[in-house]
């Protein structure tokens, strides 16, 4: 089963793509540039021929889950179907094929394009303007925190260095908070998984300059006390913050302006079904309230005289966050989503993605713990606890027996106030028949862990490889190809 | 709805599986007054034959590469893309994951990234490479990072020939933070870093110095030289490179280099109006445990078969919270493996012939525009992109050149306020000698 690397198939002399002969003077490269510049050797890069290539990468190709092919309710990561109509858009030559160097007269569809998924976007948050480049979630986060940071500044407040943050956050958010020069306060969750108004007011000082809430909760909760939350962080001088990983939750139910957010960052690669590529190219776009406008990075689509132009004048920016105007070709898939679906199609997404995580839960709920009870949004924790108690097959022996099923496990041990946590987002574009099978097969590894546990420490044994050895992977790291 | 899969039948049967009379009751936790407000203004839904067509409608708003001869620069470059390198990064199956989290359903990506990561290592001439950040520009700032981290020091010199959008990426991301970055002069007659200034800069608080190579006028640095005098104040060189020209020019691992970022858009990826990009990402192996980013790891499975999967994770945000290495938690997998089936593709040979062929035909260029009167900037060493000096403002000639189908350019006047008569020229592998003529025969004098 194991692919050798194209290194291992490499030998000399052989080739894929050949230039064509010079068709200008061609000296030696010696005579243009100094030797001292130059190689001595040339780099050791696989020698392969073209079908060999294509049999590498498909049988590669082969050893992934994907979603066309495999349910994947990997939680907070909306690992909704990305429709192929996206990938033609985004292929033609009018918009991959576009300089960005081009001069705006040039590129107008193009700056309509983002002017138009930004005003969309403005419109679906709640929010006075919004900027595509940051070039992923976390890029959008900091993008937040560093405009609360020269908001703040501006205004000559700069006392101001704690970041208050839910013990239910997503990693990324203490790391975004660290790189503004400021520190963490964490906020522990009350006994419903919620922020407790009671325990904000204490951690709230002037002191704090900003405090970041994922609304719904990473445990799939609505914050039902966020238009309080904001009033008394406002109160005491600071911004809120919205981490919109879940906002496939509240499209046309709410909006995160409205509920008195300052700055919030949306994925493009989740709510609006852009792929995620195994790990990127994604895009995380931010949106902000008026106030905070003037700050956004350089450069704007401005209006000027009738047409569209950048405005790179803008003194209070932050600056730049990405080296041109963000993923762009991440915002045309977005922008043939949002007018594929409108304002009823994306509030269908949100309801039949809520629906779907309910339906799951209320199913399963009865087989494994449910730490917080009542209705979910958009996706659902469990707890494997009473399991790992009783039978001791953990979360993990349980996400990797659903692999042997063909179905990808969910989010484990996140959030990290859940013992033994699941954390399942269906998404909407699964049908009930699969929701069906993922349910019986869930109910069917429970019973399995607690008849013939010793099975399950096996798991996966159908897939291209066994359990992974991720312990040696860290304590001895191997991390390039090298000759045997 | 053009997307969700349930009937109305679907929806009645899970409802009344939850006791449910309205999917409304689901929402009850969020407040009315939210609700009352939340519907967005936005345009009809369209079918897909009708969103093609809007589509289409707009895209013929732009002037594309199809239809401008670009010379343009910048850091991005109209390279070609062999077809084979399409094809793999099509597929559903590269495609549509998430970051490969879970190893036994991801060795597809996983491997993919280790032989990216051996490519940049080989490329580069560094010990160890990332499995890719978003863009070089990024990746410079990532770097400086790194290096504040490693040196526990908080000065950062760019010089100030580095691409502009990379030095102010850099600071945003690092000023907020506690580090002074600060640029080093260039040579006004020679476009390269100006090392006596440098020399003077370097104290005891230098965290890092960065240079391109070559650097953002086209000019090949003296790297080497450079290393020398950032070494013996303690700090670390960061070479920022054009990925291609590592074809034909001496690794920066072999002139010093400690850490090595760069943007990989030439590796097989479209211009695409300047996004999706690749962060390349290297370094020696004594800084690897504070190196940001995704690293792919070789290892064994259970039963001692081969087996890759994510490694050094401790570095992580998701684990180290506030006190990890960056809060980078993706990479630019799709356009990492883009930059490996390219790499694949052209080979030693193949990707020395696209340099080489670079160079001839940017210096073909840069002779014919001597001869019509239209002066190079700078008088040092160049491969296949140089600044040239025009009449007037730049940007107007960018623009008239716009006009008669040639992208030139950027203007570098809106940077460097001195260069306002200036402008950057490249030439690729794709470039005829026809169309080399013409523009040429266009922007003389």
């Amino acid at each position: 089963m194991t692919e050798p690397t194209l290194f291992d198939i490499s030998q000399p002399g052989k080739r894929c793509t050949r230039m064509p002969a010079a068709d200008v003077p061609a000296p030696a490269l010696v005579d243009v540039v100094p030797a001292e510049h130059l190689r001595a050797e040339p780099p050791a890069l696989p020698e392969v021929t073209e079908p060999e290539i294509a049999r590498h990468y498909a049988r590669l190709a082969a050893q992934n889950f994907d979603v066309d092919r495999h349910f994947y309710p990997l939680g907070s990561c909306t690992m909704k179907y990305n429709p192929k109509v996206h990938e033609a858009i985004a292929a033609a030559a009018g918009w991959a094929r576009l300089h960005p160097a081009t001069p705006a007269e040039h590129v107008r569809g193009a700056l309509r394009l983002i002017r138009d998924v930004e005003g969309w976007l403005a419109e679906i948050l709640g929010m006075a303007a919004v900027s595509l480049q940051p070039p992923a979630g976390a890029a959008g986060e900091f993008t937040c925190l560093r405009i609360f940071r020269a908001w703040h500044d501006a205004r000559g407040d700069t006392g101001r260095t704690r970041v208050i943050v839910p013990d239910t956050a997503h990693g990324t958010n203490p790391a975004s908070v660290a790189r503004c020069g400021w520190t963490v306060t964490v906020l522990e969750s009350g006994p419903d998984g919620r922020v407790s108004t009671g325990t904000l007011a204490e951690a709230l000082g002037d002191d704090v300059a900003a405090m970041m809430l994922t609304n719904p909760n990473t445990l799939g909760l609505f914050e039902t006390n966020v238009l309080e939350i904001a009033a008394m962080v406002h109160d005491a001088g600071a911004l809120m913050y919205c981490d919109g990983a879940n906002l496939n939750a509240l499209l046309g139910r709410a909006r995160p302006g409205d509920m008195g957010f300052d700055a919030v960052q949306v994925n493009l690669h989740k709510t609006f079904a852009t792929p995620h590529g195994g790990g990127g190219p994604g895009a995380g776009p931010v949106g902000v309230t008026a106030a905070l406008e003037p700050f956004l990075p350089i450069p704007r689509v401005v209006e000027r005289d009738g047409a569209l132009a950048w405005d790179h004048d803008r003194p209070a920016s932050i600056g730049k966050v990405q080296a041109w105007f963000g993923n762009f070709l991440v915002a045309v898939r977005a922008w043939a989503y949002i007018r594929a679906n409108g304002a009823d199609g994306l509030r269908r997404v949100t309801e039949d993605a809520v629906l779907a995580a309910n339906y799951v839960r209320a199913a399963l709920e009865g087989a494994f713990d449910l730490p917080y009870d009542g209705a979910c949004m958009h996706e659902c924790v469990l707890s494997a606890k009473t399991p790992t108690q009783e039978t001791g097959v953990r979360a993990a022996e349980i996400a990797k027996a659903l692999l042997d099923h063909d179905i990808h496990p969910p989010t484990m041990y996140f959030p990290l106030i859940v013992d033994e946590a699941l954390m399942i987002e269906p998404t909407e574009t699964e049908s009930k028949r699969v929701l069906d099978r993922f349910i019986a097969v869930m109910l069917e590894i429970a019973r399995a862990a607690r008849e013939q546990p010793e099975a399950l420490h096996d798991a996966p044994t159908r897939t291209p490889v066994r359990r992974v050895d991720e312990v040696t992977a860290a304590r001895q790291p191997f991390l390039r190809w090298r000759p045997e | 709805m053009a997307y969700v899969p349930h009937s109305d039948r679907d929806r009645a049967e899970m409802l009344a599986a939850l006791g449910l009379e309205s999917i409304e009751e689901l929402f009850a936790t969020i407040p009315a007054s939210l609700g009352a407000t939340a519907t967005p203004v936005l345009p009809e839904p369209l079918s897909e034959m009708e969103l093609l067509a809007e589509a289409d409608r707009l895209a013929a708003e732009n002037r594309c590469l199809d239809e401008l001869v670009c010379f343009a620069g910048g850091g991005i470059y109209d390279r070609f893309i062999p077809a084979i390198v399409t094809s793999v990064i099509s597929r559903p199956e590269f495609v549509t994951p998430y970051t490969p989290y879970q190893p036994e359903a991801s060795q597809g990506t996983l491997q993919a990234m280790f032989e990216y990561q051996t490519m940049v290592c080989e490329l580069t001439g560094m010990d160890v490479a990332n499995a890719s950040l978003y863009d070089g520009a990024t990746a410079l700032a990532e770097a400086v990072l790194m290096a504040t981290g490693a040196t526990g020091r908080h000065r950062a010199l760019l010089s100030g020939a580095l691409p502009p959008a990379a030095r102010a990426a850099t600071r945003t991301a690092c000023e907020a933070g506690g580090v002074e970055v600060v640029d080093v002069p260039w040579d006004d007659e020679t476009g390269r870093t100006d090392l006596d200034r440098l020399a003077e800069m370097l104290g005891g608080d230098v965290a890092c110095v960065a240079l391109g190579q070559p650097n953002g006028f086209g000019v090949i640095e003296e790297m080497s030289a450079a290393a020398r005098l950032v070494h013996d104040a303690g700090a670390l060189l960061i070479a920022m490179v054009e990925p291609i020209s590592l074809g034909v020019l001496a690794p920066p691992g072999k002139c010093g280099a400690d850490i090595v970022v760069g943007e990989g858009q030439p590796l097989g990826l479209p211009p695409g109006f300047g996004g999706p990009l690749l962060g390349l990402f290297a370094c020696r192996e004594e800084f690897l445990r504070q190196m940001p980013g995704r690293m792919v790891g070789r290892t064994v499975d259970a039963e001692g078969a081969t087996a890759y999967c994510l490694t050094l994770q401790t570095r992580e945000q998701h684990i180290r919270r506030g006190r990890a290495t960056s809060n980078i938690c993706t990479n630019e997998s799709l356009c990492a493996l883009a930059a490996a089936v390219y790499l694949a593709a052209l080979g030693p040979q193949g990707l020395r012939e696209v340099a080489t062929l670079s160079v001839h035909k940017a210096h073909y260029l840069r002779d014919l525009l001597a001869e019509a009167g239209v002066a190079q900037r700078f008088n040092e060493p160049f491969l296949s992109e140089f600044v040239v000096r025009v009449d007037g403002p730049a940007e107007e000639a960018v623009a008239d050149l716009c006009a008669q189908g040639y992208l030139v350019g950027p203007a570098l006047g809106r940077d460097y306020p001195e260069l306002e008569d200036c402008l950057l020229l490249a030439a690729t592998e794709r470039r005829t000698r026809a169309q080399i003529e013409g523009l040429a025969a266009a922007m003389g004098r």
